[in-house]
This record gives C-alpha cells, structure tokens and sequence, in this order.
C-alpha cells in the first residue's frame, strides 16, 4: 500500500540522464554513461554504452555486446525473468524482471521499497509474437507506460493479416522484388517467423545490417529457414520476386537501385496513418507495431490495476485523458530522449 | 464500392503515373455504368451531395467519441475522412448489402435532409476502416490520391486512344456520370456535341521566367504585358439570334458570374476572351485587397458594386462571332475558333473588335498593352518601370512568344511570368502549430511579429511584439527538422494545439505585398507570406520595427 513515505513520487525522480531510483541510486534505461544502470531492452533509444555496471537479461546483454562490443559496460549483472534481487544502495530496493513482450528480452521492471511497487514497464506489447515471451501482468501500485501508439485511432491489426498482405502482394505482382522496410533489432526477426508460419518456404534475403542479430536470435533457438545475404547473390536480377529485409534507411537509399523493380513495403505502427506511410513513400505499407495500440494500453491499465499511471514518451495527453476519466490516477512522466516519432 | 475502395487504396499509395493510369483504366474496363462515371465524377472533384457534408460526419463521430480523443486524434491524423474511418466503432449487421456505387450516389441525391444521416451510419457500421475512408472521401468531395484534374483526363485519353486535347474541350461541357463520353472513347457512340452549351475553355497557363530562361531567350520572338494582380478570367458570350448569354469564369473553370453582376453587364461582345479581372478606383487599378472585398459574394448589393467596382483587362481572344448574312438574307452568328492563330494576330483581332464595338471607349474594359523588349536589360527596365507605374497596382511582366498558339495547360517557352523581386522583412517568431498530414509530427506553421515599444502603466518604454502573419513554406525539409527541433527546446507556453516560443529567433520573410488589416492587431496583413532566409544569427532585438515598417508600406 502506498503511504506519504514510500510512495514512488518520494523515491522516483527525472534526471538529465533519465529516470533515476535514488534509494538504490541507479538509472533505469539512461540516456547518457552512469554509474549504475538498469536496462529493459536493447533498442539504441534504452540500451547505451559506457554505464559501468548494467542489470538486464541475458538477451538484452547479449543483443548489447553484439551492438555495441564486449566491453560495452565494466560490469555486467544477468537477471532471468522472474529473479528477485536486492540492489546495492543507500536502502534495500528489490527488483525483479518480467517479459515485457516488445522484443527478445524485453523486460519490465518491479521495483519494490519499503512495501511499495512500481513496475516501469519500458517498451511493451499485447499482440502475440513469436520473436519473444509475452507480456506478463504484474500487480503494483504505480506502473509507468509508454504511449507511442496512445490515441485511439490506433487499432493494430493481427501480424497473420499482415503478411497476408504482403504474400498476396507477390501473387499480384510476382516479377518485383518486395523490399520490406524493418529494424534490425525485433521487426526483422518477427518478419521472419511470421512467413514461416504462414507457410513461406522460400528463401529470404537480408540486408547486411540485419545479419549479426539474426544469428545472434538464432543463437538463442530461433529458427529462421533459409535466409540469404544480398551481398551473397551474384546475379541481383535473380531477386525478382523475392523478399528482401532492409533497415528503413537502405529503401529509398543507392543499395536498393540495384534490385530489379523494387516494391517497397514498409513494417511499422505508424503506417496505419495514411500520410505517414506515404511519407515514407511505401506503397505497401504494413501495419506491424513493436508496441501497444489504443485498446491494448487501456486494457493492460485496467488488467494490471495500479493506483496510479505514469505516462512516458508518446502522446501522453490522450491517455491521461482516458486513464483519468475511468477514476484512476494519471500523469505524465517527461523523459527525455526517447524515439517519439521518428522511429519505433 | 468494395472495388472502388481497393482502387482507391491503390492509387492513393502508388507513386508512379503509368501504374495509377494503367489501375484506373482497368477499372473503367471492369466496371459497369453509371459506377464508373461517378467515380471520374470524384475523382475530378465533382461529386457532391447537399446533406452529406464535413460537418455532417463530425457531428455524427461526436455523438460516438469522447471529444477531447477526437480533438487530439484529429490533430495527429490531420485529416477528417480518416480520423473518423479509424475511429467509427464497428457494428457489423448480418442483413447488410453493399450497395454499389450508382445506388450509393443514387440514394444519396435522392435523400431528404433527415434520411441522410440514417444512410450513413447503416454503411460505416459495416464498413472496414479502408471502406469508411472510401466512402467518407466520396461524400465530403475531397479525394486527394495524387491524381490531377488533367491527369486524369489524360488517362481517359489513353483509355479511348484520343487526344487529350479533345477531352479538354468537351469536359466543361459534360456532366457525370460521363456514359456518352466513355461510350465514345470505347468506340461505341460519337463524339458528344457541346455546341450548345455556354462553358468554359481550359486557358493557358504561364511559366515563372528563370535566370537561365532569360539567358536563353530570343527576345525578337516575344512580346511584354504588364502582369496585373488581379484574377484571371475567361469571359465568354454566346449570341443566339438577338440573345446574349454570358458567364464568367475563374482560371479553373469555376462560374462566377453572380459575384459580377457590373462587369456581365458591361460587356456585349460575342466570344471567348481570356483576361484579367481587377477593381478599379477613379480609373486606376486599385490593390488586389479590393477585389478580394468583391469575391465570393454570391449576390453583390449596389453599394459594395459601386464601392468597388470592377472591370476587365484583356489579353487573348480564344474565338469570336461574327455576323454573317448567308442565303435569303438570314444573319447568322458564326463563331470562328482563333486558338490556332499566332499570338499577334489574336491580339489585332481582339484590339480591331473592341474598337469598333461599344465598348471603345469604355474605361472598365480595355486591352493589355503590348511592348516590345530587346533583350534582357529592356526587360528589367519595363519591369521596374511597369511595377512603379503611378497608374495603378501591377505586380510584374508577362512574356508571350508572338507566334504561339493558344495551348490548353501549361506548354512551354509559350508564355512566362516574371513577377517583381518580393519584399522582405525581418520577423521573429512568436508561435508554433503541428503541420498537417504528412507534416503531422513537425513543428511547422509559424507565426511571426514585429516589434512595437509601449509605455507600461509606469511609463516605462517597453517592446513587445505583434503579429503581422503565419508562414508554412519556404524551408527545406532539413530546415523543417531544425525548426521543429527548435521549437521544443524553445517552448515557453501551449494554446491547446499552438506552442509559444521564446521570442529569441528571427525569420527573413518574403512577400509580394503588405496592406492595412482589420483581423490582426498589428493591423497589417501580408499577401503570401513565405520563409525566405532563417536567421539563426540575428539576435530578435534586431528584427524590423512595426511602425517603421507600416510607414514603409504606407499603411496607416
């Protein structure tokens, strides 16, 4: 229960660096080098080099060292999902992880002090995918959430649907190569297990960017079929209707000139907005989101039923609205740094 | 519909003209009358329907959604049609038909006003989210899928193997669905006949004369007029026996001939004549800000007429009628078609017919004068000259190549305009709003002032800025993002949508001219404000002072 002495706003604090545990003094996901820091997942915009000691699952370190080197922190902490340890501190703070859903080893974190919990949930998703352990509910009194996708024209709809598009894509126009604009890290991976199992048996090529995390998630059991480099066809015209993964930069860049009659298809949240989609000039887009629609955040709130919500980066203001129309508590929590709109 | 809602989606997202040509045209194929001529109908922007409006779907969607979600959705989204097709809450019904699109229109204009609004909410029930924007964008008229007016009549001239030229000249004359027009381009019927009709002329558009133009051009070839600000009309009279029609049109075809009861009035000779329409003050040309008191007023009092009254410039002559004495004595008007002639022999003819009708001597109707230029030394002098003419407002040259001929569209080397330098002023940037659309995530409508120093209650001489206009173009895409970045760092107050900033940046802004205003309280108003130059360097101390710029502009 929370009282005038453990509430979270007492223990909980935004600093330049980030959102900032002052009891057991460490950062969750910061933004700049510190000294102490706990990460939920390895996207660019949470997961930074030069922290000297970092607590995350061993996904998130692996995806770290494959990102940024071996020595990317001095000392690193592994904590499996469900594993509860007392952090070093000023007061006893215990922390556990649990999955969180948005990509391999994407953790949300309790943190629990003086008989109080937070959960910061980082980045999450509802929506089955096969590329990570599913969001799991965790009782607390405060949970902080994202709000990238917090308004309520966001509907996202099944990944089955989506490939879906994309295979009868290949049916209408079978002689162009369908380039699928994906980050590396999560849409790729999910890309590809979803043709899988719709029943893509044919090879799937890869833009070199998508390659050491494909291996890496290979590493940890996934198993993608026969995925090939580009770098590795010696005849490019071969590629007419094929799919090709590429990060979104390489769509409309020089490397894509090269494959015949290129379609370009873009995987992302975002694409469900027309003008969005078209900005990225995709002429298929596709609606696959690492994170939570309307419904979802609203469902997640009411599931999880804390007595307070903290909204982080996205369109904070429509889901206070709607958390505090239902009665609960609701408020934004400014950080700064995370990828608002730009990226996923 | 559900065909209509699949080309649409298609067309809207494919970038290149032959794929959207080569969808459209396989539609047209596939699809029965009068389905596909309603949809050339929207897709030309000419579907509409009294009770089916904007505002009609955005009542509806408020009785459905908390307001301040739609508000913030709306804003995100940029766009109503869409807002409401991702927000409308499905209830599908089992009993539903999926009208086609002739029974959607058919009932749509056979709708009483209380009928309408039943329709609508029976369809978005049970339409997916790509349907209702279908449907939405067919009723509220605007269906932007990145196809012109003038492309699509191209791909119409690709779908029937004729020349676009042809469909130009019959398109004022035809109304959707469009069945005689799209039996003839299948061959299965003749060219529709608009003889009879009173319409409008698709005009010849000008080219902005670029530096490497002016290097180019053979001068010898080209004549000069001085480049009005008024709007371009097309005037066209058609004599039957004893009886004048008239009607004037805007460039792009609209009727405007009950906002300019004066000027119909006035003029009695038969033709199609291309010119300019301007207010006039004791015989001078007065400012554009006049005519603007003047457009858009369906039924003019006598008062506003004779506030401001209006007349014609003309520059081109498309055809005239002339009186013809045939067999036993009948007269008979005959129009003759003058676009095939060159420039200098339309222009004699347009100069010999006003001579000797009755409006000589008339001081509303007059033509354009003709200069001759020599080269591009004589071309800056008659700009400077024309633009500083005491007679009257003139905003630049036009340059017309003698021997063109009268081309619908915008040909080129045919004929350009060549606007005076804009004026600049040193602004600094006051507020900030979220773009539209594809701008949706950027800061990037701004609103500027200049300064303006005030004694407080203490008598102390302050400056604080008033706004004398918005500007959201004339950056680059990178200028945008740095701007954008900008204005969150600088965010000092919000006004639901708009941001205030720190008054700390300075905007060069371009425009073509200032005059007095009543809406804002700098009581100055600018005629196409742009960015011209982002001064990151100039301290906002240094921006232009109000009063100063007003005496300037001679604004009092």
């Amino acid at each position: 229960m929370l009282n005038a002495v453990n509430h979270p706003q007492r223990w909980i604090e935004v600093r330049p660096a980030g959102l900032y545990c002052i009891p057991a003094e460490t950062y969750i996901d910061p933004m700049l080098p510190v000294e102490h820091a706990i990460v939920t997942h390895g996207h660019a915009d949470h997961a930074r080099a030069g922290h000297t000691h970092v607590w995350a699952t061993p996904e998130t370190l692996a995806i770290m060292q494959t990102r940024y080197g071996k020595k990317h922190s001095i000392s690193q902490h592994k904590l499996q999902y469900g594993e509860r340890v007392q952090l070093e501190g000023v007061e006893p703070v215990f922390m556990t992880f649990y999955p969180a859903g948005h990509i391999l080893g994407s953790a949300q974190v309790l943190l629990e002090y003086a008989g109080a919990r937070l959960v910061i949930s980082g980045d999450y998703k509802r929506t089955p995918d096969p590329s990570c352990a599913a969001f799991q509910a965790v009782a607390c009194d405060v949970f902080i959430t994202e709000a990238t996708f917090a308004l309520p024209v966001f509907q996202h709809p099944p990944l089955e649907d989506e490939i879906q598009k994309l295979l009868h894509s290949l049916d209408i126009f079978p002689h162009r190569a369908h380039l699928v604009g994906v980050y590396a890290l999560g849409k790729c991976q999910r890309i590809l297990l979803g043709l899988r199992t719709a029943g893509y048996t044919k090879p799937i090529y890869l833009h070199g960017a998508m390659l050491k995390l494909v291996d890496l998630y290979r590493q940890f059991g996934f198993d993608f079929g026969h995925v090939i480099p580009v770098s590795e066809v010696a005849d490019l015209a071969s590629l007419s209707g094929e799919i090709v993964l590429a990060p979104p930069s390489a769509l409309h860049d020089r490397w894509s000139r090269k494959l015949p009659d290129v379609l370009t298809c873009m995987a992302s949240g975002w694409m469900q907005v027309r003008a969005r989609a078209k900005q990225r000039n995709a002429e298929l887009p596709l609606m696959v989101s690492d994170h939570c629609d309307w419904r979802e955040l609203l469902d997640s709130i009411d599931e999880i039923n804390p007595t307070e919500v903290w909204v982080t980066h996205g369109r904070e203001d429509a889901l206070i609205h709607a958390v505090s129309q239902s009665g609960r508590k609701a408020r934004a929590l400014r950080l700064i740094g995370y990828a608002d709109e730009i990226e996923e | 519909m559900n065909q209509l809602s699949q080309l649409l989606d298609a067309l809207y997202f494919t970038p290149s003209h032959l794929a959207k040509s080569r969808l459209l045209r396989d539609y047209l194929a596939q699809t029965p009358d009068p389905d596909r001529g309603w949809v050339i109908a929207a897709l030309a922007g000419q579907l509409h329907f009294p009770f089916f409006k904007r505002n009609t779907i955005k009542q509806l969607i408020l009785e459905r959604t908390d307001p301040v979600l739609f508000q913030m959705s709306y804003d995100y989204v940029g766009e109503m049609s869409e807002t409401v097709a991702h927000l409308w809450p499905a209830a599908p019904d089992a009993s539903f038909n999926m009208p086609s699109v002739g029974e959607f229109v058919a009932t749509l204009q056979q709708a009483k006003k209380d009928e309408v609004e039943p329709y609508l909410i029976d369809l978005l029930n049970n339409l997916t989210p790509t349907q209702r924007w279908t449907l939405l964008k067919l009723g509220s008229g605007g269906l932007r899928v990145g196809l012109s007016a003038r492309r699509l009549k191209h791909i119409l001239a690709e779908y029937g193997q004729v020349d676009v030229a042809e469909i130009e000249k019959l398109w004022h004359g035809l109304a959707p669905p469009f069945t005689h027009l799209l039996e003839w381009l299948e061959g299965r019927a003749d060219k529709p006949d608009i003889s009879d009709k009173l319409v409008f002329h698709p005009v010849l558009l000008a080219h902005p004369l670029q530096t490497d133009d002016i290097e180019k051009l053979d001068f010898s070839q080209y004549t000069a007029e001085a480049k009005y600000d008024g709007i371009r009309v097309q005037i066209v009279v058609k004599q039957t026996e004893s009886i004048l029609e008239k009607a004037l049109f805007s460039r792009t075809g609209d009727d405007i001939s009950n906002a300019f009861p004066d000027v119909l009035e006035r003029f009695s000779l038969p033709g199609v004549f291309d010119g300019e329409l301007l207010a006039f003050t004791d015989g001078k040309i007065s400012s554009f800000n006049d005519l603007q008191q003047r457009l858009n007023k369906k039924k003019p009092s006598k008062k506003l007429q004779s506030d401001y009254p209006c007349g014609l410039i003309l520059y081109d002559v498309l055809s005239i009628s002339y009186n013809c004495t045939g067999e036993k004595d009948i007269t008979q008007v005959i129009p003759r078609d003058l676009t095939h002639l060159p420039l200098c022999d339309r222009q004699q003819i347009l100069s010999n017919q006003l001579a000797q009708s009755i409006l000589a001597n008339d001081h509303f109707i007059s033509q354009s004068k003709v200069f001759g230029v020599a080269d591009s030394v004589e071309l800056s002098q008659l700009r400077e000259t024309l633009c500083n003419d005491p007679s009257g407002y003139i905003e630049g040259l036009m340059l017309k190549r003698k021997d063109s001929q009268y081309i619908a569209g915008r040909p080129k080397g045919v004929w350009y305009k060549y606007k005076r330098d804009a004026q600049l002023v040193d602004a600094v940037m006051m507020y900030a709003q979220r773009g539209h659309g594809k701008r949706s995530s950027f800061y990037s409508d701004f609103t500027f002032g200049l300064w303006i120093e005030e004694r407080d209650a203490a008598g102390i001489l302050k400056s604080r800025l008033l706004p004398i206009g918005k500007a959201y173009s004339g950056f680059t895409d990178k200028e945008l993002k740095a701007l954008d970045k900008w204005v969150r760092q600088h965010t000092i107050g919000r006004f639901g949508p708009v941001k205030e900033v720190e008054k700390a940046l300075v905007f060069e802004v371009a425009f073509d001219a200032a005059h007095s205003s009543k809406r804002h309280k700098s009581g100055v108003a600018l005629r196409f404000p742009r960015i011209h130059r982002i001064r990151w360097d100039k301290p906002a101390a240094e921006a232009d002072q109000l009063v100063e710029f007003k005496q300037l502009q001679g604004i009092d």
